[in-house]
């Protein structure tokens, strides 16, 4: 028998029927909904007068809208009501399963999928969101859909896809004190691009991600998006096992057994082989700061903006350029020492309890610089209580942080946490775009540690300094 | 969706790489509950000043460029979110086709999904039609999807490559749904023999 990739592995399974020219129709076993790519997708299926196929498969959240503060009186933005309340009626004329945005469960898509049990190993995953790779971290292919195949998956469970190469990036040793699961996949994509991952499902291995507790490998998938891959992935192993079990929605006794049993088969053949390969080592990883406009532009926090003039490429020297006039930075020009003006920990990324520990632990005792705003919004509700009944709101709120409910809030401005132009911010998120955080604002991405560290002394630093 | 088999228009050479989704269409402009009205919007911080007036020297505010219905860019074009509103966009300001050296997956997909032909053709290749599109509507550059070519002004073709089942929906303007709907039988059956382990959502 062929050794297979547990991509290869995944796939094989959810083939429905292949086409001649390769294409397949492929199963979903999960599809998670929220209201911005959903509305248009609904409407699709009315026009049409489809139905949800399987209702028992798909779950819908209100995330990217909602506002992080006190939610009693509803979504004051009109269009951001709209959306919400769209999402609202859609799921009760075609009976989709739904967690309102005042339900203690409610929470950032890919931080309640996990939390709940509704992902699970070896299972498909959409989302109309690219940050649905971050379910991969539990082995289970996990990817985002435009609007269209939003409204594909609801009408027939199924996608017509072709299937993707496999890469394996490997991340040998242990990392250094001070380093996270951020810095692992920051230094990934700085050495590999945006693009390093086009066309492939990066598999993720080595002692150094064997190491992650979930938390961690749900951070490194969830960026595989930013290293341009289809998804990411994670074998499962013990650590997932245990993560699973007594969650809501996964499987209890006799069926997790068999479950488990089954997840054990996944992981990668022995002799499988992929269609690129990239190790890294962990030992030489230090704590990552981004400086310009893509996720690729990112150095160690010891390190300097580089200079424009030295990219031979025309369209890349022009961005280049363009993103230190937009970052307001110099060529050669340190990152440590650089003032903040907002700190924002937070997002699909970087907002799970672990996270919130990592940060607090910089923040106690300690208090915000008077010139920065610092803002932690926990990625669901039971995050959020999970931390209050662990203390960590009142760390946070004692240090001048302002401790907020759940949801994407700053990561992309669509609710009222926003960038005002030219705020410089060191943030937990996935994207440093132009005007990702507001218009005009400028996104340095790191770790929630580093984060926190940067809210207390007002720049950019070296968290390995703060003892 | 609208077929797409030929089309002869003026191109927009855009030589920037890696133009994100962010910036084809920034996320407060994804409120709407609408496919259509996105135009308006597109490029808006590379096109438009922060009081709303036009920036002069951006490609798509140059007169010859207005009516342009395919852009030529950089490298890895439309990477970032999934969010189908960024070819929603560039189709409600009239562009059919955007040719780059590459372009990220989902948005890649996205395209064929709503009558967009992406094109990926070698750097170099990219270059000389960046030079073409730089002349404005004196230089107009023609698709032929049937026989996978670019014609230049010259009337020089460059043969593209592009996956056939998508071809084919974008020759016949097919609805995916509908063909998939065909296999339903198969569909069923897979669902019939589906692990026990699997649990349903039920009781949120």
């Amino acid at each position: 028998m062929t050794a297979k990739t547990l991509f290869d592995k995944i796939w094989d399974a959810h083939v429905v029927d292949r086409m001649a020219d390769g294409t397949c129709v492929l199963y979903i076993d999960r599809h998670l909904v929220h209201e911005v790519t959903s509305p248009q997708a609904f409407e699709g299926l009315r026009l049409a007068g489809r139905k949800v196929r399987r209702t028992d498969a798909t779950i819908a959240v209100a995330d990217h809208n909602v506002p992080t503060e006190d939610r009693s009186h509803g979504i004051a933005e009109p269009e951001s009501r709209l959306q919400v309340d769209t999402l609202v009626r859609n799921v009760a004329e075609f009976g989709v399963p739904y967690i309102p945005v005042t339900d203690a469960r409610q929470g950032i898509v890919h931080i309640i999928g996990p939390e709940l049990g509704l992902s699970l190993p070896g299972m498909t995953i959409v989302c109309g969101d690219s940050h649905t790779s971050t379910h991969g971290a539990l082995g289970a292919l996990a990817f985002g859909i435009g609007t269209s195949e939003v409204e594909h998956v609801l009408a027939t469970q199924t996608l017509l896809q072709k299937p993707a190469k496999n890469m394996l990036v490997r991340v040998d040793g242990t990392l250094p004190p001070g380093c996270t699961a951020k810095d692992i996949i920051l230094a990934i994509i700085g050495k590999i691009g945006t693009a390093g991952g086009t066309g492939h499902v990066i598999e993720y291995a080595g002692e150094a991600i064997r190491a992650l507790d979930m938390a961690g490998r749900m951070t490194v998938c969830n960026m595989s998006i930013e290293a341009g891959a289809r998804a990411g992935l994670i074998a499962p192993d013990e650590t997932t096992f245990a993560y699973i079990a007594g969650r809501p929605y996964a499987p209890k006794g006799g069926a997790l057994e068999q479950a488990v049993a089954y997840w054990r088969t996944l992981p990668t053949d022995a002799g499988a082989q992929y269609d690129k390969t990239v190790v890294l080592n962990a030992t030489e990883i230090a704590p990552q700061v981004s400086w310009g406009t893509s996720p690729e532009a990112v150095v160690p926090i010891t390190g300097a903006v580089p200079d424009p003039d030295a990219e031979p490429d025309d369209a890349r020297r022009a961005q280049l350029r363009r993103m230190l006039d937009y970052m307001g930075l110099a060529a050669g020009q340190k990152l440590a020492g650089l003032p903040v003006d907002v700190v924002f920990i937070g997002s699909c990324t970087n907002a799970r309890i672990e996270d919130l520990r990592a940060a607090a632990a910089i923040a106690a005792g300690r208090h915000v610089a008077a010139h920065v705003r610092a803002l932690v919004v926990p990625g669901s509700g039971l995050v959020k209580a999970q931390a209050e009944s662990e203390g960590l709101d009142k760390i946070f709120l004692d240090a001048g942080f302002e401790w907020r409910e759940a949801g994407c809030s700053m990561c992309l401005g669509m609710n009222p946490d926003k960038l005002t132009a030219g705020q410089r911010c060191a943030s937990t998120s996935n994207r440093n775009f132009e005007g990702r955080q507001g218009p005009g604002g400028r996104t340095h991405l790191l770790s929630p540690a580093m984060a926190a560290a940067a809210a207390i002394t007002g720049a950019l630093t070296d968290v390995r300094e703060f003892s | 969706m609208d077929k797409f088999s030929h089309l002869t228009a003026t191109a927009a050479p855009l030589n920037l790489a890696n133009v994100d989704t962010d910036k084809i269409i920034p996320a407060r402009f994804l409120k709407t509950i609408k496919r259509t009205g996105l135009g308006k919007d597109l490029f808006s911080a590379l096109r438009y000043n922060d009081d709303g007036t036009e920036k002069p020297d951006f490609v798509l505010n140059q007169a010859k460029y207005r009516g342009a219905q395919i852009l030529i860019a950089g490298e890895n074009f439309g990477c970032g979110s999934s969010r189908e509103h960024a070819p929603w966009a560039l189709l409600d300001f009239g562009i059919r086709c955007v040719i780059a050296p590459s372009f990220a997956d989902i948005f890649h997909g996205n395209c064929f999904k709503n009558g967009i032909l992406p094109i990926a053709l070698p750097p170099e290749i990219c270059a000389q039609l960046m030079a073409d599109a730089a002349l404005g509507h004196n230089a107009r550059l023609t698709i032929d999807l049937e026989n996978q070519v670019v014609v230049r002004p010259d009337g020089t073709k460059i043969p593209f490559e592009v996956d056939a089942f998508r071809k084919h929906c974008l020759l016949n303007g097919l609805d995916d749904i509908g063909l998939t709907l065909a296999h339903a039988p198969a569909i069923d059956a897979y669902e019939a023999k589906m692990p026990a382990w699997q649990p349903a959502i039920t009781g949120v």
